[in-house]
């Protein structure tokens, strides 16, 4: 079935567009931490830090311009409605809004083909732009989460597969212990995504899931929501600081996914998104009206 | 904590000023080098197209936007530019200042013991940029005076920026062998431990 040249033009324009205003500007729950952290962070350079964030994001928003010079490998998480209509033209417009969105923004060339090991130029590479696909029934919408995975953020991504006797206090530890790590270069204060599955791979996945729910939200099992609570003070009782210079808090918070485990394993994942967070996410209709709900009240 | 305005080139006096946790402004030529850079003059041993003697190096691949037409000379605008992460570099950054002659390594997080010592060596300091904020970085840049290396692709690139009082530039490694960050680390690993038992029987979820 041959794609439909002017819907991949409409729709590719419309996420390109949303891809540009998500490079200079922070979703509303990231931006409402980051003020609440500020506000406890008054002493030494942790003060001086939050300051030029905070320039920092009112001359992104002034100038048009991507707030970080690292814009990521492209990562999209699509949930896509049984009945959306443009199922057929959905991954092209990725890819073009892609090549768009890294002309318009203008986006950095991260794409760096692995082997031959050249930069692609225009962040188009083999499975770049990452694309995750979920299949949503009884639905006609796409909702679409764009995710600028930096490398900073990136380094302290890690999955392994404990034994269950190592327990939950095993995953902690991990957590713990690449936070204090590679986690102090990764600019925090973090979001902290931890995935707990039968295998690496899920959990890796689930980790990085986890990092598209709000700042602030809660997982629905109340043990795993505990688990949320006691690692994020736990984190914070360590003070990283902004820019892992030292203060009183480390982390933006710490979201959990889980799948079922096997009997014999306890799989975690790890996965860091910076104070920059630079996630969005949109509900697209068949009308192509929308709704950016992760930053609300701007207009594409 | 002393405040401290550099002009390139810096001197040894200059470098020997300056402590950890102080903060340094800089005037002048600073330029952009990462892995590829490091990698290509320290182990392939070719020889950096821009004199480095007494100036800047910058851990970072910035977002470069080329202004200049077809035909005309090359030229490019600086649209963002923030510090990477500099641990990337610690494997070659002690050579890099014995080979080039840069006395100030600005990035992002800590540099280990191998940089330490190069920075004790060769009288240089490195020093953190705040992390994420480009806008204010590449605000802070006056000019884009050229480009070397660009086979590398843009981030790799070795861009050589004019700047104007380009900071906060925390000083994180002195020429004195104080390093920071590993000071934050080991303050850091003791309260993880104290952190770590107090979790100790509240995560026993197994039946």
């Amino acid at each position: 079935m041959p794609q439909d040249k002017e819907t991949v033009e409409r729709l590719s324009d419309l996420i390109s567009s949303f891809m540009c205003h998500a490079s200079g500007h922070l979703p509303d729950d990231v931006t409402k931490r980051l003020n609440e952290m500020r506000e406890v962070e008054t002493e030494g350079f942790a003060r001086q830090i939050y300051d030029v964030m905070d320039e920092n994001m009112k001359l992104a928003d002034s100038l048009k311009r991507p707030s970080c010079q690292d814009t990521g490998l492209p990562q999209f998480f699509a949930r896509v409605g049984a009945g959306f209509p443009y199922q057929n033209d959905l991954e092209a417009s990725l890819v073009e809004a892609v090549k768009k969105a890294t002309v318009r923004a203008p986006l950095r060339h991260n794409a760096v083909e692995v082997f031959d090991e050249y930069n692609t130029g225009n962040n188009i590479g083999h499975h770049i732009p990452w694309i995750d696909w979920e299949l949503v029934p009884d639905s006609d919408e796409l909702e679409l989460y764009f995710y600028m995975a930096g490398g900073g953020c990136s380094l302290p991504g890690m999955a392994k597969v404990l034994m269950p006797l190592e327990g939950y206090d095993g995953i902690a530890k991990a957590v713990f212990d690449q936070m204090t790590s590679y986690g102090v270069n990764a600019c925090p204060p973090c979001l902290v995504g931890i995935g707990i599955a039968g295998s690496a791979e899920v959990a890796a996945k689930l980790s990085k899931k986890a990092l598209l729910r709000p700042v602030g939200s809660h997982n629905e099992n109340p043990k795993a929501a505990q688990m949320e609570t006691l690692i994020e003070e736990g984190l914070n009782s360590i003070g990283l600081g902004p820019g892992g210079l030292g203060g009183k808090l480390s982390c933006m918070g710490v979201n959990i996914e889980q799948a079922s485990r096997h009997p014999a394993t306890l799989a975690m994942g790890l996965s860091t998104a910076c104070w920059a967070h630079r996630r969005a996410g949109i509900r697209i209709k068949p009308d192509f009206s929308y709704d950016f709900f992760t930053h609300k009240g701007a207009s594409l | 904590m002393s405040t401290f305005h550099f002009t390139l080139p810096v001197t040894d006096e200059d470098i020997k000023k300056v402590h950890i946790g102080d903060v340094i402004y800089l005037t002048g030529d600073v330029t952009t080098g990462r892995d590829d850079v490091h990698h290509r003059v320290v182990v392939s041993g070719k020889e950096s197209p821009v004199d480095l003697k007494g100036k800047a190096i910058f851990h970072a691949g910035p977002i470069m936007k080329k202004i200049s037409s077809e035909g005309e000379e090359d030229k490019y605008k600086i649209i963002s530019v923030g510090p990477t992460t500099s641990m990337r570099m610690e494997k070659a950054e002690a050579e890099f200042l014995a080979i080039t002659g840069a006395k100030v390594i600005i990035g992002k997080g800590g540099m280990g013991p191998k940089t330490t010592q190069g920075c004790i060596d060769n009288t240089a300091i490195h020093t953190i940029f705040p992390g994420g904020c480009a806008v204010v970085a590449a605000e802070q840049c006056e000019d884009v005076e050229g480009v070397e290396w660009l086979d590398l692709g843009m981030p790799e690139a070795m861009w050589k920026l004019k700047v104007k009082e380009f900071g906060p530039l925390i000083v994180s490694i002195d020429s004195y062998g104080g390093n920071l960050i590993e000071d934050n680390k080991i303050r850091f690993n003791e309260r993880k431990e104290k952190a770590l038992a107090g979790l100790k029987g509240k995560l026993d979820y197994m039946s």
